[in-house]
């Protein structure tokens, strides 16, 4: 199974990555072979099998749903890059 | 040395009034001191000849810290009051936990300046409990492989059997720092093998605990499905006390198991007669991709590991456990190719919270743009290993690839722990109660000498991911030397929650055996 640069282009652009020309070829390459491995799976009979995607019991822990304190305001702008205001600064999102 | 102790000897002297947890403290940092070298940085320049020679465990020493718990130790036993379990033990933590008021970067540069806000479950347990915390020591970044090389702090661990070799990984830095005596105990986290590994590798007791046992509260993520928290010890019983500490229902984590926790040292010395213990051919041979042309080469593991397990079947058989051949594993096979699914897709959903907004690194580049502050950001935060893992976790998820990939190795995850389930069923007749088998592929190999090839670097892991699959817990246990020098491992895999048995067998070789535990830092 092999990469095409664009597939690599499209994946990077949704996991909002920035790649140099040279990572992405050296990502392509790495990601083919991955891929190639991966591929092993294929030869697995899976139709009547039902998916694990967690060992826990198929029921959800519940407790009371009761207010606790959790991180001060302070807390939890300590290691912001940049706040205004006690809230986080990001550059405009919209035009 | 008294950081040559075991953690329980530690305690024990402690409690009688024969030593200081401050005097504990001080040889440790002493110990520390001889063999660490420099702590790993994001700006370590040349690495030099005498860094080679040293065990570099420690990205953060947190001395004043362990300085207040350990006045603390003591003036509670002053005061005649218990100190704790753990009391007076050294301990190291993998920096993948948080702990409040030191940084913890997950190896990465994009955390290298999080100073978390709050610890770990499993770190208060163990403070509580009067441990002395010296520090947060390396790891692959974020965990991401199984030599601590791709630590983006370098020098990265260096064995220290041998310091030309790597430690394993991803908690290196952990099994390492046990193995040197620099700590007694290492808080460390498995998710493929991440305990297990470098434990075999550094001739250490390393316990990957059943999915849930103890709380992820506090940990970095990876894969979510599959971390677990463990201890990593020189010998089997301060593995067990760790584990008394750490495991447990916790509120802040609703995966953790709600089921009492056993306990793990009344019955430690209980031995192993009567005990069915499993051999599979399934795990005595392994597939490799021939570097030369790609191709999938099954071939037999190394005769000496091979041999170390059949040793301790013979010294299991002496003590009055019944050996059972031939176990089908079938399924461990596809336990890689299912693993470089699942866990891809789960640690790049785990890493889309990194995006210099609300902690860690943000490019210092002015940004006109909310999603090129992300883009610019996650490139120069992340290393190549995230990067890759973030591609591989998008691609195999993506609508189009599903079907063909991650469904298809959560299925194939279902037959994996299908094998475990059948193993340890009672009303199978050829039913056991463990299943025995070689912890990895290798002894410890040349750092350097597998770095950059992202296949055969997950092959370090093949004997011991089913377990993460399947959500079992597991140990590796020291069982001697390699003609290298180099400690082989040895592991002991049980069924859900039968960590009190394994921790039992395994305490059961290594009395038998005295197998010696590990002899610490060698001066070349």
């Amino acid at each position: 199974m092999s990469l095409t640069l664009a597939e690599v282009e499209h994946i990077a652009a949704l996991a909002r990555l920035e790649l140099t020309p040279e990572e992405k070829e050296r990502f392509r390459a790495q990601l083919s072979a991955i891929l190639d491995y991966a591929d092993r799976l294929q030869a697995v009979e899976t139709s009547d099998i039902p998916p694990t995607s967690s060992v826990l019991p198929p029921h959800s822990a519940l407790r009371p749903d009761e207010p606790r304190p959790g991180l001060s305001l302070g807390e939890a702008l300590t290691n912001a890059p940049l706040t205004e205001d006690d809230q986080f600064r990001v550059p405009p999102v919209l035009e | 040395m008294l950081c040559d102790l075991p953690a329980h000897e530690l305690t024990r002297l402690l409690k009688a009034r024969q030593v200081s947890a401050l005097e504990i403290l001080e040889d440790s940092l002493k110990r520390i001191d001889q063999v660490d070298g420099r702590p790993g940085t994001l700006t370590p320049g040349e690495i030099t000849a005498e860094d080679q020679c040293k065990v570099h465990a420690f990205i953060t020493l947190t001395a004043e810290r362990a300085r207040a718990q350990a006045q603390a130790v003591d003036d509670k036993i002053a005061a005649g009051e218990d100190p704790g379990a753990l009391a007076g033990a050294p301990v190291t933590i993998k920096d993948i936990f948080t702990v409040a008021g030191v940084p913890s970067t997950a190896a990465s540069r994009i955390l290298a300046n999080f100073i978390a806000p709050y610890s770990a479950t499993p770190v208060v347990r163990m403070e509580q409990a009067g441990a002395l915390v010296l520090g947060k020591v390396n790891l692959d970044e974020f965990t991401y492989g199984s030599s601590t090389e791709s630590s983006a702090f370098q020098p990265s661990t260096r064995n220290p059997w041998n310091t030309e070799r790597v430690p394993g990984g991803s908690s290196g830095g952990s099994a390492a720092a046990v193995a040197a005596g620099e700590g007694a105990l290492s808080l460390g986290t498995d998710t493929a093998g991440s305990i297990r590994q470098p434990a075999a590798f550094c001739g250490v007791v390393g316990m990957k605990p059943t999915y849930g046992r103890v709380s992820r509260y506090g940990l970095i993520a990876f894969g979510s499905s599959l971390d677990c928290p463990g201890p990593l010890a020189r010998n089997v019983r301060d593995a067990a006390q760790m584990l008394q500490v750490i495991a447990g229902r916790d509120r802040r984590d609703s995966t953790s198991a709600n089921r009492p926790v056993e306990d793990y040292l009344a019955g430690l010395e209980g031995g192993v007669k009567g005990l069915r213990i499993g051999l599979s051919p399934d795990y005595f041979r392994i597939t490799f991709p021939d570097p030369a042309n790609g191709e999938y080469i099954q071939q037999p593991l190394p005769q000496e590991i091979e041999a170390a397990v059949l040793r301790a079947a013979q010294v299991y058989a002496s003590l009055g456990a019944e050996i059972v051949e031939d176990v089908p594993m079938p399924n461990t096979r596809y336990g890689i190719p299912a693993y470089f699914v699942i866990s891809r897709v789960e640690a790049a959903s785990n890493l889309h919270r990194y995006d210099g907004v609300k902690y860690g690194y943000r490019t210092p580049k002015p940004q006109t743009d909310l999603r090129q502050l992300y883009r610019a950001s996650r490139a120069e935060g992340f290393g190549r290993q995230p990067k890759l893992r973030i591609l591989m976790g998008m691609y195999v998820s993506a609508a189009q690839y599903s079907a063909q990939y991650y469904q298809r190795a959560l299925r194939v995850r279902t037959l994996i722990r299908s094998d475990f389930e059948q193993a340890f069923d009672s009303a199978n007749p050829r039913r056991i109660d463990l299943l025995l088998t070689p912890t990895t592929p290798t002894t410890a190999f040349p750092m350097g000498a597998v770095y950059g090839d992202s296949v055969l670097m997950q092959y370090a892991d093949q004997l011991t991911v089913p377990a993460n699959h399947a959500g079992t817990p597991g140990l590796s246990i020291p069982a001697g030397l390699a003609a290298d020098g180099l400690p082989l491992g040895i592991q002991l895999l049980g069924a859900d929650f039968s960590e009190a048995l394994l921790l039992r067998a395994a305490r059961a070789y290594e009395a038998a055996t005295a197998s010696q535990p590990s002899e610490g830092y060698k001066k070349k």
